[in-house]
């Protein structure tokens, strides 16, 4: 069974995000980017299921500028086989990024599409439900394990209140919770293969897809700070601040 | 302009999130209408009903809504969106999985999880971890938006609206629902708590972490944690508060053995006061803090829970 996964670029989780002083974005010059967190889990979850004998061939993409070259050498360090890259200078919104991913899985015809629940730049929260909706494909969202069935797949997935199981017809899309597995670190020897393994680059027009965004910007801000707090002594004090100034007890 | 809002419930009630929803949708001007999808769901029709600002609730009541499979409601959103100039829902576990589905097939950028209304087309969102504020504009026909509860207050419960049936579209039949196991807890949901306890990698243990049962009793709390309390299995998923878990922000927040990561503050950073306690005086989790006491926790806790009688 043929498996794709995909790949977002984005700036490293632990670095502290600075908004530009024109308050047009947020500054990406000379800071440390990674693969997002939740589609390392994706291509980890893949290539899991690759070592078990369910998956034949990993096809991974990613979409944005040249450099997310090295996001899908990355996955392909973990151990996908293949890259795609749909090459865009500026940031395609979610609508966009789904359709994208559509036109190529149309054509690469996977049994099955592992995505991150969220990219954790934007949040949104919205491209792997919008996959599915587009192909016409049953959806498992924030999944936290999936065993594939013949035609199906059984999944646990991590709602409000617990856990929730479902079963889903194939091909679908499933997108990767924080529990599902914790990826692999790549060494030296798979960063080497890497570089060896094929790598396309392609245009939205040759997609055929309409890519224009159909959010504006107006302005980005940082959000209001909070008053600064103080350090109490003891408990007596703590709660004396709580019960007198505060007023929350 | 009319508004479609689509209701979380769970068969008898709305859950927390869809009046403070129902808030969000008044500011966008027009009529609200409700839409209760479900199976046996006709008492949470009847909850909606009572919501000030909301002009008329649909109900649409069939076995093949049970769970909320997205592919389902996604169908029966469909049926009637395009008499609607915004659909808009809660940025729960249920609307995050459903509302991008809807979006797609209208063709319509989704706008998720904003914390202001600027205008009917004009939004604020947080972004990355809630440490940027975005605001936003749509060209699309149709707004859709899932809403951040805790942005907005939740709506009265003084309205009576009309309520009418609506049939049912059939099934997708692409997924089936085998079922949830949900945590079973006498205490406040976290989402709607006015006070909660969390703890953090500092707990130690899943047996440790019980400790703050009793300060929880005490105040009437609910009782969260962070990725990493998680992570370590002390405590189930349903837990975790955070940037892609649940987004909080009571009137009381208190953190115990948490040291503050950027993904746990973007889930709690808005609570009211927020108390840390930690034995590390450099946690970046006193940068937000109103009070903190930077000490052992094994000690704090027990201390606090006989100061609080």
């Amino acid at each position: 069974m043929k498996v794709l996964v995909t790949a977002k670029r984005v700036i490293d989780p632990y670095v502290k995000v600075r908004v530009k002083s024109d308050g047009t974005g947020v500054e990406t010059a000379n800071i440390k980017m990674t693969i997002n967190p939740f589609c390392e889990i994706a291509v980890e979850q893949a290539v899991r299921m690759k070592e078990a004998g369910i998956v034949t061939e990993i096809v991974v993409v990613s979409i944005g500028t040249i450099q997310c070259q090295e996001t899908i050498r990355t996955a392909m360090a973990m151990g996908a086989d293949r890259g795609i890259l749909v090459e865009m200078a500026e940031e395609a919104q979610p609508l966009a990024v789904a359709k994208l991913l559509k036109a190529i899985i149309d054509k690469e015809q996977p049994r099955l599409v592992i995505m991150g629940k969220q990219a954790i730049d934007d949040d949104s929260n919205q491209c792997g439900q919008m996959v599915a909706a587009l192909l016409g494909w049953p959806q498992a969202t924030h999944i936290s394990n999936v065993t594939i069935n013949g035609d199906s797949a059984e999944i646990t997935r991590e709602i409000d209140g617990g856990l929730e199981k479902l079963t889903v017809n194939l091909p679908a899309v499933v997108t990767a919770d924080l529990r599902l597995n914790e990826p692999r670190y790549v060494t030296l020897p798979n960063i080497m293969k890497a570089k060896k393994k094929p790598l396309e680059n392609i245009k939205p027009d040759a997609l055929g897809v309409d890519v224009k965004p159909r959010l504006k910007t107006l302005k980005v801000e940082e959000p209001a700070k909070r008053s600064s707090g103080v350090k109490v002594a003891d408990v007596k004090e703590l709660v004396n601040k709580l019960k007198t100034e505060a007023r929350v007890l | 302009m009319a508004v479609l809002v689509i209701a979380e419930h769970d068969g008898k009630q709305l859950k927390p999130g869809t009046t403070n929803t129902i808030t969000a949708a008044s500011k966008l001007g027009g009529d609200v209408t409700v839409l209760v999808v479900g199976h046996q769901c006709a008492e949470a029709g009847a909850a909606a009903a009572k919501v000030a600002g909301v002009a008329k609730v649909l109900v649409t009541d069939a076995p093949q809504y049970e769970g909320a499979l997205a592919e389902n409601v996604t169908a029966q959103v469909l049926s009637i969106a395009k008499n609607y100039s915004h659909i808009v829902a809660p940025a729960t576990g249920m609307g995050k999985n459903f509302m991008p589905r809807v979006a797609a097939m209208l063709d319509v950028q989704q706008i998720s999880d904003i914390s202001s209304v600027v205008s009917a087309d004009t939004f604020v969102r947080p972004t990355y971890a809630g440490n940027v504020m975005a605001t936003v504009q749509s060209s699309d026909a149709i707004k859709v938006i899932t809403v951040r509860a805790t942005a907005f207050d939740p709506a009265a419960e003084t309205g009576s609206a009309a309520v009418e049936a609506l049939a049912a579209v059939p099934a997708a039949g692409l997924s089936k629902f085998n079922g949830q196991e949900l945590t079973k807890s006498a205490r406040p949901e976290l989402t709607a708590a006015r006070i909660i306890v969390s703890g953090g990698r500092g707990m130690g243990s899943a047996e440790n972490f019980k400790i703050l049962e009793p300060l929880a009793d005490k105040l009437g709390a609910a009782v969260g944690a962070s990725r990493a309390a998680v992570d370590s299995g002390f405590v189930p998923n349903d837990y975790q508060v955070g940037q892609t878990g649940k987004i909080v922000a009571p009137e009381l927040y208190v953190a115990v053995g948490i040291s503050g990561a950027i993904q746990h503050l973007a889930g709690m950073k808005d609570s009211k006061v927020i108390v840390a306690i930690n034995k590390d005086a450099e946690a970046p989790i006193f940068s937000i803090a109103s009070y903190w006491i930077v000490d052992d926790l094994f000690k704090v806790v027990p201390e606090l829970v006989t100061e609080l009688g």
